[in-house]
């Protein structure tokens, strides 16, 4: 290296840079939605007083929670192509990378997901259910109608900080060579030899992303404490 | 199903894959030991100086907080691993890089040096200790002010109240959190396979590479998380029912 650095390779690989973030980005937004999604129909499943939505769903989280991200990456970008393929009778190149890890990172989310909504549906007194009933609403009308808004708003904050934590994860994808915007400038870095100088703008751009978020989630966290 | 495919000699190690398994179960240990102590260690400081009433530590505290919660864990390691000895003058940086690796032939047929070990120690612990000053600052924060304020009155110094009062209440009161941390620390030592340390998820990954058994190779390697993520809750438990004070924190002790 040198010790010299030479920040113009940023510059020079800015369009490089620029679609990993997107990638990133894009990650980051079919995972919260999908993520937020499954993990609401996982956590009424857990919550059930049908065993067999229940224990299964219980299992899911409970098993997801407890390995590594990266191992439940490898787990499912190791399943999905073998799964779609057993359905379509395509094999080897039916799913792409990108399709894997999107997989992986909706399933690994909504189990994550799940457990926050479900202390935000815990949070909501039984009484409310039990009226929404009374009125002759079925469990549909009354978990969209009385419980879940009620919940989605407590645990607002908590989802969101939960956002932060979940973009910055996006970045694990490399290790199944996904480019993304930690991708990106590592092969930059392969091809210029100038990886310190990329390694160091990944690092301030993300820092300044979830740093900026995270201050934005605080505001917006003091402005509902006072509305309620 | 083959489960038979541990018990085949691997290509490296003079072991069996299953060997391979064990090796990988022991770094992952190591790395997570290691950071665990310097987590809390640096934690508990960085937790306790938010606390104080002294404007410069609470500053350091939240600038180190934000620093290390805001850059993903994988992007720390790169820092580390591949930026600082860039970074460092220079004789420094080439004596992490070649020396340190030559210092000690690591055992347990590791296959990486301890250069990536310590960069994947130092990375873990840093990075979790921000998470630990949280929870160990928002675990002070819980106990009643009058509590701090007794003490001061009664001719406590600021540090006699912390290390008489105030710490021990809120040492009792972060261990489920503190226990949950460990095991995002042991989870998050997966991430060091980025840097070549070839622990129990790289292990998994590499014995599905020579032998196409990717199945079974995940399942070991699943089995052997849950069961040490078991140990370690019930571990736990039992440390947090043992030092419960009666009449606080009544859900730990079950009464």
């Amino acid at each position: 290296m040198g010790g010299e650095f030479d920040w113009s390779v940023i510059w020079k690989y800015r369009e490089a840079l620029w679609d990993g973030l997107a990638t990133s980005f894009k990650l980051f937004g079919i995972a919260l939605s999908g993520g937020i999604f499954f993990g609401t129909l996982l956590a009424m499943a857990r919550l059930s007083s049908l065993k067999v939505l229940s224990y299964p769903a219980a299992g899911f989280v409970n098993l997801i929670r407890s390995i590594p991200f990266i191992m439940a990456i490898f787990w499912f970008y190791f399943l999905t192509p073998m799964i779609v393929g057993k359905f379509t009778g395509q094999q080897g190149e039916a799913v792409g990378p990108f399709t894997s890890a999107i997989v992986a990172f909706i399933m690994v989310e909504s189990a994550y997901y799940s457990e926050i909504i479900r202390a935000g549906i815990q949070s909501i007194p039984r009484g409310q259910p039990w009226a929404a009933y009374a009125l002759g609403m079925n469990y549909w009308q009354s978990m969209g109608h009385v419980v879940l808004p009620q919940a989605f708003r407590n645990m607002l904050p908590v989802m969101l900080t939960q956002a932060v934590i979940l973009f910055q994860d996006t970045s694990l994808v490399y290790v199944v060579g996904l480019k993304d915007f930690l991708g990106a400038a590592s092969k930059g870095g392969q091809i210029t030899g100038r990886i310190v100088e990329l390694y160091i703008f990944v690092a301030v751009v993300f820092f300044l992303i979830c740093f900026l978020a995270s201050w934005g989630v605080k505001k917006l966290n003091a402005r509902l404490a006072v509305a309620r | 199903m083959d489960w038979k495919v541990f018990l085949e000699m691997a290509p490296s190690g003079g072991m069996t894959y299953l060997g391979w398994l064990g090796s990988g179960v022991v770094w992952t240990l190591t790395v997570s030991s290691f950071a665990w102590i310097i987590a809390s260690l640096v934690g508990g400081f960085v937790g306790v100086a938010r606390t104080t009433p002294v404007p410069w530590l609470r500053a350091i505290g939240t600038v180190y907080v934000e620093i290390f919660r805001n850059v993903p864990l994988l992007v720390q390691m790169f820092l580390w691993y591949f930026v600082m000895p860039e970074v460092l003058p220079k004789a420094l940086g080439d004596w992490l890089k070649q020396d340190l690796p030559n210092a000690l032939t690591l055992p347990f047929a590791a296959q990486f040096s301890l250069w990536e070990l310590t960069a994947a120690i130092l990375c873990l612990g840093l990075y979790t200790a921000s998470r630990v000053a949280e929870q160990v600052r928002s675990g002070i924060e819980s106990l009643p002010r009058g509590q701090t304020n007794a003490g001061l009155a009664m001719g406590l110094t600021l540090p006699q109240v912390y290390r008489h009062v105030t710490l021990p209440m809120a040492f009792r009161i972060v261990i489920p959190p503190m226990t949950s941390e460990f095991l995002t620390i042991f989870k998050n030592s997966s991430t060091a396979l980025t840097i070549g340390v070839l622990e129990l998820t790289a292990q998994s990954r590499q014995i599905s590479e020579y032998t196409f058994k990717t199945f079974e190779a995940f399942t070991a390697a699943t089995l052997i998380y849950i069961v040490i993520t078991l140990t370690v809750t019930f571990a736990m438990r039992a440390l947090e029912r043992r030092v419960a004070v009666p009449g606080f924190i009544a859900q730990a002790g079950g009464h």
